[in-house]
């Protein structure tokens, strides 16, 4: 199968292929999301969810947040790839969930939660699954920041105890950063300060 | 003038059955020959952790082979690995279950500083929320580095002044 050519399952649901490298990749309406997977799941020929994961593409974009799904097939060898635009508008975008069709879709779907704040609907238990349940913000949207915010730590017994808050580590002052007056040919390796 | 030195430690035919010392350098000298870890092993710092307590490296030279699970057992936590703000809560946990006189090492990078994980996730040094006794350069240290971090732990026992906290009331 060439990177271009739909597969005949999905054929109904009109995909928009997508550029991809690797893997056949269409873009689908996030209305015809479920029927899709419950498509892939009964045509049986990518039998694995293997990843579920989002993009931010900034908050000044309309199409903010694309879910991304990953399908791999056991007899092909290969991967399917999915992708879908949130359309809600913030604060809360939202997608149905995959949970009920495809049983790996659950901590898939919470950690796309946790760290895009992405809603899915009917999901049976969405909650955190990295950071702790009352941490406020969404970690790899675009508008938060790479060192982090200052907030409380998650128990107020550690707090009550140490007087410590969770603190922004920018990079800068770290020690993997590059200060500057080094050659790039001897120095050991450093990034940027992107903070 | 060349002291001979047994003259003016310990004599039986003079002292018979009795050691005069002090209270804290016998005290102390109880303490540091027998150190009893607590694994708190929270990464790769871990693996490490285990080769030392094996038998190549065998921190059982130091007194110090008997690792606990149990804070309550043990009196030197060796916190092995990236504590991260949600293990941070568990981490002072431990701590405080722990009895006194406790220690603390921070083994490794990740535990000493936050070491490459500058994030909004990992805890910037344990020392934020234990006081830290012992730190332990390295990403993992070999168990060698952890061998010598405990032995300057124990040298740190033996300057200690115990016998005060002996009958300090306890909060």
């Amino acid at each position: 199968m060439t990177l271009a050519e739909v597969p005949s399952f999905l054929e109904e649901f009109k995909p928009q292929p997508r550029p991809s490298s690797d893997c056949p990749a269409y873009e689908v309406p996030i209305e015809a999301l479920v029927a899709v997977a419950q498509k892939i799941l009964t045509e049986g020929v990518y039998n694995l969810l293997v990843d579920i994961t989002a993009i931010d593409y900034g908050v000044s974009s309309d199409r903010r947040f694309a879910l991304v799904y990953h399908w791999y097939s056991i007899e092909l060898k290969n991967y399917l790839r999915i992708v879908t635009f949130t359309n809600t508008p913030l604060p809360e975008p939202s997608a149905p969930t995959l949970s009920h069709i495809f049983p790996a879709a659950n901590w898939h779907e919470r950690e796309v939660y946790d760290m895009f704040g992405i809603r899915f609907i009917n999901h049976p238990n969405l909650k955190r699954i990295l950071m702790w349940d009352s941490y406020p913000y969404y970690p790899l949207r675009k508008d938060f920041p790479l060192a982090g915010i200052e907030v409380p730590l998650p128990s107020p017994d550690t707090t009550e105890a140490t007087g410590e808050t969770v603190i922004p580590a920018p990079l800068m002052g770290g020690p993997f950063t590059a200060t500057g007056g080094f050659s790039s040919a001897t120095r050991e390796p450093t990034a940027k300060d992107e903070s | 003038m060349r002291l001979v030195t047994s003259e003016y430690t310990y004599d039986s035919k003079v002292e018979g059955e009795v050691i005069v010392s002090r209270a804290d350098a016998v005290i102390n000298w109880i303490r540091k020959n027998s150190v009893w870890p607590m694994p708190m092993g929270l990464a790769c710092c871990a693996i490490e952790l285990m080769a030392a307590g094996a038998s190549r490296f065998d921190i059982a030279r130091f007194g110090m082979e008997v690792m606990r699970f149990s804070p309550r057992q043990s009196d030197c936590m060796i916190v092995a690995g990236t504590v991260t703000y949600k293990m941070a809560e568990v981490v002072r946990r431990i701590y405080d279950q722990m009895a006194a006189p406790k220690w603390v090492v921070a083994m490794g990078a990740c535990a000493s500083t936050g070491g490459m994980y500058r994030s909004y996730a990992v805890l910037q040094g344990l020392d934020r929320i234990v006081p830290v006794d012992v730190y332990i350069s390295g990403c993992p240290p070999r168990p060698e580095a952890l061998l010598d971090g405990m032995m300057q732990l124990q040298a740190k026992i033996e300057k200690e002044q115990s016998l005060p906290r002996l009958f300090q009331a306890t909060s």
